[in-house]
């Protein structure tokens, strides 16, 4: 009995310092995260609640190919939210060929989600819960600007974390989708600005070089903080 | 362009880049205040320059191959579309001011391209191609290329794709180097490219989308021209790493159109080669 009520306790302590089903194993892997995965962290956590729901989080392990290709899942599962929303209501003022296009990518979008879904199987990461009160759907200049954001970061993160993949079939999986996106992306931005499809100038920020030819290229830590606002679970980011 | 990040980035990768770079610290102090002050457009050449030095004697030889044979197909484009741009045989003429500009830009990228890449292979890299080595009529098969705006238009589509496709195709071969990030960053501003020359198409009246989609009759060219066929081979795959795409987890807008579309595929060096020599002279070949 003594026992018992010791080794509850013992739990209920645990539950409150890391916050429900954490277990062990999973908050050394999180202790032992590196300084930027921790800086991630920090930035993704939600006030709502009041603490940090460890519980809801998914989490990127970097260790491997399953982390790059997860971490790939995560950023197609924001596109095809995004486009889902915008394709099942544009805005009134798209002609019907931005309308059909605005639907291609959709099925675009959501055909790369379930691919990563079905090959990664049981190491899938769960659904992502978005946030996209910042887009106001009913504006052409607003879901513009996003998905302008979207295509652009997504070019840049499947660019700089080609590097981190171990395996050559799923480099050039890597490589078939993200030349799809600078497609999209190019499409977008010339609706916004016609000619300004590869204006490397105003992607600098993304790592762009203008005078090299270079497009976009970022670490994943740099992605996911620049997605954050967009991605209310939060993304625990390991061994990167 | 911040140089000292891209060092900080390689050095996580090869923890002796400095080392590799200088013996002497100094040296490095100097290429840092060096990159302060020299021009913008120069910095990727002394850039490209200092990593020759550190990486020349040990660049593996296929990555040499890979990083010329790129240099080969950047040399073809820069002619193209420069030749397209100041050519006096050229007798077509730009519909907009934005169609020439948009060319122009495309242009400056390719050039860009070939003074990265002379500059990443520095004594390994491939004699020079001159436009006097070219054939963009591709010994007639496009003999109004430059007397016909939509011939052109048509003639830069397939090399776009096509150079979208090789960089592609090579991407094994430079696995986990940081090479490989260059060469991801301009094999994607190439699909930018064929992205806006396929918008560029559809302005002029052509039947196609920014992205390669399903020919029609369900066969791999989407183009709906047949002289470009090699460009487009073995593009109608559906089916990814084992995983059909058609249809998936019950989500039938993804048709086999999208599946197409939602995914280009790479295309071997071999086959890639024979598609750059249409526009090669003999004696000019890869």
């Amino acid at each position: 009995m003594k026992n018992n009520e010791l080794e509850i306790k013992d739990e209920l302590k645990e539950k409150s310092l890391f916050n429900g089903s954490l277990g062990r194993r999973s908050f050394l892997q999180f202790a032992g995260a590196s300084a930027a995965g921790m800086a991630l962290v920090a930035a993704g956590c939600k006030k709502d609640r009041g603490y940090p729901d460890m519980n809801a989080g998914a989490t990127l392990d970097f260790k491997d190919d399953f982390g790059v290709l997860n971490y790939a899942y995560a950023l197609e599962q924001l596109e095809a939210a995004f486009y889902v929303k915008v394709a099942s209501a544009p805005p009134s003022s798209f002609t019907a060929a931005q309308k059909a296009y605005f639907q291609d990518i959709q099925f675009h979008e959501i055909a790369h989600r379930e691919f990563f879904k079905n090959a990664l199987s049981t190491a899938a990461i769960g659904s992502l819960e978005v946030d996209f009160s910042s887009i106001d759907f009913t504006s052409a200049t607003s879901v513009l600007g996003a998905a302008m954001t979207f295509e652009d970061l997504g070019v840049a993160a499947y660019n700089g974390a080609g590097v981190r993949i171990k395996t050559d079939a799923y480099l050039v999986l890597a490589g078939k989708i993200v030349s799809v996106e600078a497609r999209h992306a190019a499409y977008i931005r010339d609706i916004i600005s016609n000619g300004s499809f590869a204006d490397l100038n105003s992607l600098t920020a993304l790592g762009a070089n203008n005078a090299a030819g270079l497009d976009g290229a970022l670490t994943p830590d740099k992605v996911l903080a620049a997605a954050g606002k967009y991605i209310k679970t939060k993304i625990n980011v390991i061994n990167l | 362009m911040n140089i000292v990040n891209i060092l900080e980035e390689i050095e996580k990768v090869d923890g002796e880049i400095y080392e590799r770079l200088s013996p002497r610290r100094s040296a490095m102090k100097d290429f840092y205040s060096m990159g302060k002050k020299i021009a913008f457009a120069a910095a990727p050449l002394a850039l490209g320059s200092m990593f020759t030095k550190a990486y020349g004697q040990t660049l593996p030889t296929a990555v040499v191959n890979t990083l010329n044979f790129a240099l080969s197909l950047e040399y073809l484009e820069y002619h193209f579309y420069n030749h397209a741009l100041l050519g006096t045989d050229v007798t077509f003429a730009y519909p907009t001011t934005a169609a020439k500009a948009a060319i122009t830009t495309i242009r400056d990228h390719e050039l860009a391209h070939v003074n990265l890449l002379k500059g990443a292979l520095g004594t390994s890299a491939r004699a020079e191609i001159t436009y006097a080595m070219t054939d963009f009529t591709a010994s007639g098969t496009f003999g109004d290329v430059y007397q016909n705006y939509l011939t052109f238009l048509k003639v830069a589509l397939g090399f776009e794709d096509t150079g979208v496709r090789a960089y592609k195709g090579q991407a094994t071969v430079l696995k986990g180097l940081s090479v490989l990030t260059t060469a991801l960053q301009i094999h994607s501003v190439e699909a930018r490219h064929a992205s806006h020359i396929r918008q560029m198409l559809a302005a002029a009246g052509a039947s196609i989308k920014p992205w390669i989609s399903l020919g029609a009759g369900g066969i791999a060219n989407d183009t709906g021209v047949p002289q470009v066929d090699p460009v487009y081979a073995g593009e109608s795959l559906d089916v990814q790493a084992g995983v059909t795409i058609t249809g998936i987890n019950g989500n039938t807008g993804v048709t086999k159109a999208a599946a197409v579309e939602c995914f280009d595929e790479p295309l071997d060096g071999a086959s890639v080669a024979v598609i750059a020599n249409l526009f090669l002279r003999t004696g000019s070949k890869l």
